[in-house]
């Protein structure tokens, strides 16, 4: 193996997949059998009816990520799977700080932090006010640091959901892929936002 | 009903039927009509609570479905391999809920490694009940994920229809993988408006096959007229795809020395000209020894298991890969192709074939038939016709390939005697030979045995089995004895677990730790299920026990003591490359 298939980085995978029970199992166990570690998860519908869609961060070589990305395509209700280095994609996490609104108040500059971490207050409660930042890890995490030392009383942060650069959408992807790999009798998209009338279930 | 008057009830019975293109039938009896649809005559299958809507359905089906009553859900999913891979078509399977539906998991794990088509049916507790811990209720969705093609809970009845379409389609398309369907009780029970039943053709998300691409096939054929020392591997793949015809012809106009994996056995005749034996760890000198010195690789069908590759990165380094598969994801999983050709081989090989040159290779072939030779003398011959006081496995395999003129279909457990049946038998015809390759599940060979023979009604079928394995599943003679049906059985004994024996022996100085395994009266055993059977020990018997055997009209068991201590060679040890094979 050259140095290039051993070279670990972040890579986005996105899966296409038909809205089923079970399916988030079934990827899963993709990655724990061969005991891959997921970093971060977000499944959830697309914007194309009864169609989901999934993001995974891996840490593993290309040559594992082409092999899991197959692996995961043969899912009989997966329609179709892409992976991205973190070069090729835009992403973003949200976090939420939730802080004690008095020491916020006698503390803090609200507005100084606001400013300066593109956070916005999205809830202002007597007791507690909610933060929220959007950004990559670093960026979140900046905020958690400078957020500890006024008693930060709960932090969460979501899975990670990324925008590929060069894509033209998933609606063209779509189109293409179901001429290059076509079954039978599937023609272009006439099939899209069909749903149950397309599915066989 | 009470409430009707009888008048009420008279008129409506002899009132002409509403003509209406539905009928209201139970989840079960679609399940049933769908099953007749799909072509299905057996099913191997065993009941139980939850599953007893469809089993009273069946009641009535006598007619149009045998159902084989097994003695263990394993057998069921043994029997159903066994009967796909001689008659090509879906294996169907019951069981009831929880430890009806465990015990197919073995089955299931050995149907998918080996790509068997199957569609199991699992009762499954009232859909309210689901999640309760109620009693045999058992999450087999979950269980059942990692070892299946796909797999579905149905809760309600209309769905039946829809997803026994699904099921088939998938078992059987692209690379056929076992299904299993999971039905709670309630929709076995629950009528419904039943519109008829449609196969299933096209589901978006599932694509059986990948669209073949012709620049791909162009660059193989280039490769392939190019090589001085190509080099053919097949596999299962070209069974599965029908495609022994367009394979043969290949083959025969490329002139190209052609060796098979364990699945692939009988794909074209084991005596064909073209073909130069068995590969992997058991497989013949030559094959393993020159997949390190050709210069052109051609895989079709098959999936570079590590039992065939031996060490990967000593594996074939030298050659330029042609990798022709139809599943996207075995291209480039174990060994880097040059070459990709993704499709179905019925389709690829046809037109490879008419890109290649006609050619002979002969000096090529005379490097396989030199290794042959050298591994004839110091292996085959001895293993063939010993002098030793004890028989051999191999000569008993031998003597019933004679007498069976290599038409038998040959079911074989696991371990010693596998190899030897795989490397000795003669497969004259296609789906001869049914074993378990990539899960090696002892215990596989006697209910395989059974389904094959209803796949294959008209062939002889000899199941050959090691002492260890018989006694895993030997409650299936229950099964022979009540379905009557014709299976020889040929236990080779050698008191050992004899494979494990040979690793110790080999790899752990001789500690032969609990391989040493007490066997029954086998023959008593047999008797006891009112099967005939004889047990010989001697080789001037071994001629007229098989012929008994096999002229026998009914089952016929037959015990074979062999040597206690024999080794297969040649062996790949594991770790090593193909090439340091070693004959002794
Ligand atoms: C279910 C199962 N358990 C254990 C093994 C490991 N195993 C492989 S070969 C073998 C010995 C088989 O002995 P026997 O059936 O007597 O056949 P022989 O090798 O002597 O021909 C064992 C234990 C296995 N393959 N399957």
């Amino acid at each position: 193996m050259d140095n290039q298939e051993i070279h670990k980085q972040e890579y986005n995978i996105t899966v296409y997949t038909e809205n089923q029970i079970g399916l988030l199992n079934r990827i899963a166990i993709i990655f724990t059998r061969r005991k891959i570690n997921i970093d971060s998860l977000n499944t959830s519908p697309s914007e194309i009816e009864s169609i989901h869609r999934f993001n995974i961060v891996i840490n593993e070589s290309e040559d594992v990520v082409r092999k899991l990305t197959r692996q995961i395509e043969k899912q009989v209700e997966v329609l179709k799977v892409y992976y991205h280095t973190n070069d090729d994609v835009i992403w973003q996490e949200l976090a939420l700080y939730k802080m004690s609104t008095d020491v916020i108040a006698e503390k803090v500059s609200v507005e100084r932090l606001l400013r300066e971490n593109g956070a916005r207050a999205v809830v202002i409660r007597k007791d507690y006010t909610v933060f929220e930042t959007t950004g990559h890890r670093e960026e979140t995490d900046n905020l958690i640091k400078i957020l500890q030392p006024y008693g930060l009383i709960e932090f969460v942060r979501s899975a990670r959901v990324a925008i590929i650069k060069n894509s033209k959408g998933f609606n063209s992807k779509l189109r293409e892929f179901e001429r290059l790999e076509p079954g039978e009798d599937v023609i272009e998209n006439e099939y899209l936002n069909k749903g149950q009338k397309v599915f066989t279930m | 009903m009470e409430t009707q008057t009888i008048a009420q009830e008279v008129s409506e019975k002899t009132a002409e039927p509403a003509k209406s293109p539905t009928t209201e039938v139970s989840g079960s009896e679609a399940l049933l009509e769908a099953l007749i649809v799909e072509g299905v005559d057996t099913i191997f299958g065993y009941p139980g609570g939850a599953i007893m809507p469809i089993y009273d359905a069946l009641y009535h089906y006598n007619d149009k479905l045998n159902h084989i009553l097994v003695r263990h859900e394993q057998g069921a999913t043994h029997a159903g391999q066994g009967y796909a891979r001689t008659s090509g078509k879906v294996g169907v399977v019951f069981a009831t809920s929880g430890p009806g539906a465990t015990n197919l998991v073995t089955g299931l794990a050995d149907a998918q490694i080996d790509s068997t088509p199957l569609v199991c049916i699992t009762g499954q507790v009232f859909a309210s009940l689901l999640g309760t811990d109620a009693f045999q209720e058992t999450d087999v969705i979950n269980i059942t994920t990692p070892v299946t093609k796909w797999n579905y809970q149905v809760t309600d009845a209309t769905e039946i229809p829809e997803v026994i379409a699904k099921a088939f389609y998938i078992a059987k398309s692209g690379r056929p993988g076992p299904v299993l369907i999971d039905i709670t009780k309630n929709a076995q029970i629950q009528k419904f408006d039943f519109a008829g039943y449609e196969k299933c053709e096209h589901i978006r998300s599932y694509r059986p096959k990948p669209i073949v691409r012709p620049q791909y096939i162009k660059e193989a054929a280039g490769l392939i007229n190019s090589a001085k020392k190509p080099f053919v591997l097949w596999g299962q793949g070209v069974i599965l795809g029908s495609a022994e015809q367009e394979f043969k012809a290949f083959v025969e106009k490329s002139g190209i020395p052609s060796a098979w994996t364990v699945l692939g056995a009988g794909a074209i005749p084991t005596d064909h000209p073209l073909n130069v034996g068995m590969l992997g760890m058991h497989g013949n000198y030559g094959p393993n020894v020159l997949t390190n010195e050709c210069d052109v690789l051609i895989a079709i069908g098959m999936r570079f298991d590590d039992r065939v590759t031996g060490r990967l990165d000593k594996y074939a380094k030298q050659a330029k890969v042609i990798h022709l598969d139809i599943d996207p994801a075995e291209i480039d999983k174990n060994v880097k192709s040059t070459v990709p050709v993704w499709g179905d081989c019925k389709e690829t090989l046809p037109m490879l074939t008419a890109l290649v040159d006609k050619k002979e290779h002969t000096e090529w072939h005379n490097k396989f038939k030199d290794y042959t030779r050298q591994e004839v003398e110091q292996v085959i011959h001895q293993e063939l016709n010993p002098t030793t006081a004890e028989m051999t496995m191999g000569e008993v395999i031998k003597q019933l390939n004679e007498i069976t003129k290599g038409e038998a279909v040959i079911v074989t457990d696991v371990g010693q005697h596998q190899m030897v049946a795989c490397r000795y038998a003669q497969f004259n015809q296609t789906r001869s030979n049914v074993t378990s390759g990539g899960l090696g599940t002892m215990g596989f060979a006697l209910p395989a045995a059974i389904g094959a023979k209803f796949g294959a009604q008209n062939r002889t079928v000899v199941a050959v089995i090691g002492d260890g394995g018989f006694q895993m599943t030997c409650q299936e003679l229950g099964t022979i004895m009540q379905s009557g049906i014709d299976v020889k059985i040929v236990i080779l004994n050698n008191r050992f677990l004899g494979m494990v024996r040979q690793w110790q022996e080999l790899f752990n100085a001789r500690r032969y730790s609990f391989v040493d395994i007490e066997s029954p009266d086998f023959v008593a055993l047999a008797a006891a299920y009112r099967i005939p059977g004889k047990r010989i020990d001697d080789r001037k018997d071994l001629p007229s026990a098989l012929n008994e055997m096999l002229n026998n009209p009914g089952s016929f068991l037959l015990e074979v003591m062999v040597t206690k201590e024999n080794n297969v060679f040649p062996m790949v040890p594991q770790g090593c490359s193909v090439a340091e094979i070693r004959l002794k």
